[in-house]
């Protein structure tokens, strides 16, 4: 394993160090592990938590900041967070006007953040909603599995509902439009590379060198399946197809990301984003925003991820918006 | 010396004894949890554990109820992940069930034990055969309560509630997973043995251990 870590026990700790260190817009809880604007919640404003295992940055800490979100919990690499961080978070980030967990669609994740709502809404009487995203469409949604996993929408829905709470909608509708927002969007990604857990020091799976992992998920998980590595217009083609199967985007505009997985150069994700493009314009899909870059990633994973969102006119209104964070800026 | 109740004492040398187990099978947890989740079950167990440990030698409880929650808490608000909040609700609901004593025999012990596993099944809505800790936990405790209807002490029960933990863990090997991280993998989770499932056969060792020895 060659990382710029000290120590694999205390990446997680260093991290928070650097954020605050780099950022004093920012204000970090270094015993709960809570990134918080400096600024506390404005009066009247719904507060916007989320939270997970580490190791997707700049999710979810590089998206605290205005027009995103206010305060969000660092768990070990890859390891949920824990209720009492969240607690602590909902806590101190509630300004009267209720607080809605983002919660990606993980078992870990899910029972962590039911637990803390249930003890903030027992203990504080903090009015909490939630959502939990699933957008990763190379999971089958049945009974038989946990679901589909939550992946890229993630960052889409943060700035989008973000946007929202900015403007002083209350919480019913701040939480109506995270679930329209999540009905609304599917995500599909790959992997050329395994990511390596500092914790573990080795890979976390075996992936040939002329192989590639169609469906991973962010943290490494087995996807549908292995295939011999391809061009980036076939790779393209293996990403757009079950999304567009999974839901029809034609008649209305759509916001896209080409997201890397955290090992992969930019230059790749460009030319994937083209072939991308080209595969959903031939497919009557109207893309009139998008983001390219590394938003939510898998450690040092090379690889990528894909996601659509079927966006209406709130929802494009809402995207515009300002926002200042220090993974995503525009409008400032 | 084998025993025919659980102490106090026992209880936290089972913890202890416990703590010891996942840090000795770090690695292996951590190479079940590669093939079929996310790689990080020995390392989060491992920090909970020994964040129990060093919580109730910091804080001693006098009774059992107050050492389970205790315990439960510690790994809620230290392990994460879905361990935490498993591992955490199972000792929880057993300290609520085994109330303000300072020692249980084999069958209080086997009702605290039973309720744990309710609050499992309550938070992870786990079933036989969905590959997780249930499949490991469920029939040591259907064991573990037939021999105690057959007149067994804490020791007897705890040795066949191992040898069924161990059974059901290495059973959970065929299965394809349908809860958890491993429900993401389908017909490709079959063929490796549970992680969670693993663990837990690790918690009937330490009580074998604790109390046979």
């Amino acid at each position: 394993m060659k990382k710029l870590i000290n120590t694999p026990e205390s990446v997680l700790a260093d991290a928070l160090a650097g954020i605050d260190a780099a950022h004093p817009e920012l204000k970090v809880d270094h015993v709960n592990r809570v990134i918080y604007r400096a600024e506390p919640t404005r009066a009247g404003k719904v507060a916007l938590i989320s939270g997970g295992g580490s190791g997707h940055e700049p999710l979810h800490g590089g998206f605290v900041g205005f027009g995103m979100l206010d305060a969000a919990c660092a768990g070990e690499v890859f390891t949920s967070p824990t209720p009492d961080q969240m607690q602590e978070a909902t806590k101190v980030a509630d300004s009267g006007a209720g607080v809605l967990h983002i919660v990606k669609n993980y078992t870990g994740d899910v029972m962590n953040f039911e637990m803390a709502a249930e003890m903030a809404e027992a203990e504080t009487g903090v009015k909490v909603a939630s959502v939990v995203v699933n957008d990763d469409v190379a999971v089958q949604d049945s009974l038989f599995t946990a679901g589909r996993r939550g992946v890229g929408l993630t960052v889409l829905l943060e700035k989008i509902v973000g946007a929202a709470a900015e403007e002083g909608q209350d919480l019913a509708a701040v939480t109506a439009l995270a679930h329209r927002v999540n009905d609304s969007g599917r995500s599909m990604g790959m992997a050329l590379t395994s990511c390596t857990v500092p914790a573990a020091g080795k890979p976390t799976f075996d992936l040939p060198d002329d192989m590639m992992e169609i469906g991973v998920g962010i943290h490494g998980e087995p996807g549908r399946h292995r295939e011999k590595l391809a061009d980036a217009a076939s790779i393209a083609k293996q990403l757009v197809d079950p999304i567009l199967a999974d839901m029809d985007f034609t008649g209305s505009p759509a916001i896209v990301m080409m997201n890397g997985m955290g090992g992969t150069p930019q230059i790749e994700l460009y030319i994937m984003y083209n072939e991308v493009a080209k595969l959903l314009k031939a497919a009557g899909v109207e893309v009139v925003r998008n983001l390219v870059g590394d938003y939510i990633t898998s450690l040092d994973m090379a690889g990528c991820s894909v996601t659509i969102l079927k966006a209406d006119d709130e929802m494009l209104k809402l995207w515009d918006a300002p926002v200042n964070t220090a993974g995503l800026r525009w409008g400032v | 010396m084998s025993t025919s109740t659980i102490s106090l004492d026992q209880l936290i040398a089972w913890l202890s004894r416990f703590r010891d187990l996942v840090t000795e099978k770090q690695s292996y947890l951590t190479e079940l949890d590669s093939a079929i989740g996310d790689a990080d079950h020995g390392s989060n167990m491992v920090r909970g554990m020994n964040a129990v440990v060093e919580k109730i030698g910091a804080e001693p409880a006098t009774a059992a109820d107050a050492l389970l929650k205790s315990v439960g808490m510690t790994l809620v608000t230290s392990v994460g992940g879905a361990s935490g909040p498993l591992y955490g609700t199972l000792f929880l609901r057993m300290g609520v069930n085994a109330g303000p004593v300072t020692e249980l025999d084999a069958a209080a012990l086997g009702a605290a034990l039973r309720a744990g596993l309710e609050g499992v099944v309550a938070r992870g809505k786990a079933e036989a055969g969905d590959k997780t800790m249930f499949d490991a936990i469920a029939p040591a405790l259907d064991a573990w309560d037939a021999a105690v209807a057959d007149g067994a002490d804490v020791a007897a029960a705890a040795s066949v509630a191992l040898a069924a933990a161990d059974k059901g863990r290495l059973a959970t090997e065929p299965l394809v997973a349908r809860k958890g991280r491993a429900s993401y993998l389908g017909e490709r989770s079959a063929g490796h043995i549970d992680p969670g499932a693993t663990s837990s056969t690790l918690l009937f060792q330490a009580l074998d251990d604790t109390v046979s020895s």
